[in-house]
């Protein structure tokens, strides 16, 4: 059975199509499709509608689903749970990986998948962490350093050693990750002990930092996390804005630091972007 | 006849409220040196229509509470508050 890929939109996302080509440029553009939520629900003519089963996995792209009214990701999170709640967990029960990027993670926040204690999930879990505003109350937009914790318990990270440090754009309002001070340390221990932590913010040195470094003021700096079983991953920080070299804001300047061989700069401009291999992850994940 | 429920989002405490403390900032930068701190919250104004002329109001509010938890709080950094203004 070929791979499919489902690249879910609704009005406001934006980046289903960035997503898409990551997809693309690795070869996968026949697996890749583009689906509006309602072919998912089946309000749409015959030939149009899909089935979510069909696929094997699921993309919850960045945007501002719904125009980001009530709270981010709350309006599409219950939209789904209300429509397509028993597939999502038979979905998530089969194996099947989902990721969230940006407006994605908090979707799967608001769902209550991530970070999704209680392994069982006979049915969707209650809430319980936040993705709420950022402590500086505005739109944080610009490239943020991540170090990748994973121990080898996410998929979409197999490929990248640990502690390896990742530049990807981060452009969100409502990203700090947070959990209510009474279950903080238990939460965070629990994520520790499952090897659900994926990415945290650093600073260029490396090392745990607070603003600006730490965009939002997540708790325990924390960028991404993954399910406990290691299928579903999400993160604020947008991959497929950081696939190739050149989409790092500061490439041209230091391609022209880098030497007199014009030619050869050119030529790598191609070169990977640290988002490309989350993508190259899970394909090779799917695969197997 | 429909019924008028108010339906009030705020943050619960110990949870960090940036846009409430940026405004506070704001106001004493304009001269308002008294104000000791700004809380925002939200409200939904939800017009409802009762199933029957006789709807009763616990049913309402019970309506209304399965809509707090299901879309407009969330429970980790949110407390609610639901008020009927008109009946």
């Amino acid at each position: 059975m070929p791979v499919k890929i489902c690249i879910l939109r609704i009005e406001g996302t934006n980046c289903e199509l960035e997503t898409f080509l990551s997809f693309k440029r690795l070869g996968a553009a026949a697996a890749a499709e583009i689906v509006h939520l309602k072919q998912l629900i089946g309000a749409v003519k015959e030939r149009e509608k899909r089935n979510l089963k069909d696929y094997d996995l699921l993309v919850i792209p960045g945007g501002f689903s719904s125009g980001d009214y009530i709270r981010a990701g709350a309006i599409l999170a219950a939209r789904i749970k209300g429509a397509l709640g028993k597939e999502i967990v038979d979905f998530v029960r089969t194996g099947n990986p989902i990721l969230g990027i940006c407006n994605g993670f908090q979707v799967l926040v608001e769902m209550g998948l991530l970070p999704g204690f209680g392994a069982a999930h006979e049915e969707i879990e209650m809430q319980q962490a936040a993705l709420t505003t950022n402590d500086s109350a505005r739109f944080e937009c610009r490239p943020a350093f991540i170090k990748h914790e994973n121990r080898g318990n996410c998929v979409f990270t197999r490929g990248i050693e640990k502690g390896r440090i990742l530049k990807m754009p981060c452009a969100h309002a409502e990203g700090k990750f947070f959990i209510d001070e009474r279950n903080r340390e238990t939460y965070i221990q629990l994520l520790e002990e499952n090897d659900q932590i994926v990415f945290r913010y650093v600073g260029p040195d490396g090392n745990y930092a607070s603003y600006p470094w730490n965009p939002n003021g997540s708790i325990y700096n924390i960028a991404g996390i993954c399910s406990p079983e290691g299928n579903i991953l999400g993160l604020m920080p947008h991959p497929e804005r950081a696939f190739y070299a050149f989409m790092d804001p500061e490439w041209s300047r230091s391609a022209r630091g880098r030497g007199k061989d014009g030619e050869k700069e050119k030529g790598d401009a191609y070169g990977d972007g640290d988002g490309k291999k989350i993508f190259e992850a899970v394909l090779n994940y799917l695969r197997l | 006849m429909t019924i008028e429920v108010d339906v009030t989002i705020k943050l619960k405490h110990g949870v960090t409220d940036p846009e409430g403390e940026n405004t506070k900032k704001a106001l004493s930068l304009l001269g308002f040196k008294n104000v000791r701190s700004v809380k925002t919250m939200k409200t939904f104004r939800i017009e409802i229509e009762p199933e029957k002329e006789s709807g009763d109001e616990e049913k309402v509010k019970h309506e209304v509470e399965e809509m707090c938890r299901k879309l407009l709080a969330n429970p980790v950094i949110h407390d609610y508050e639901i008020n009927v203004v008109k009946w």
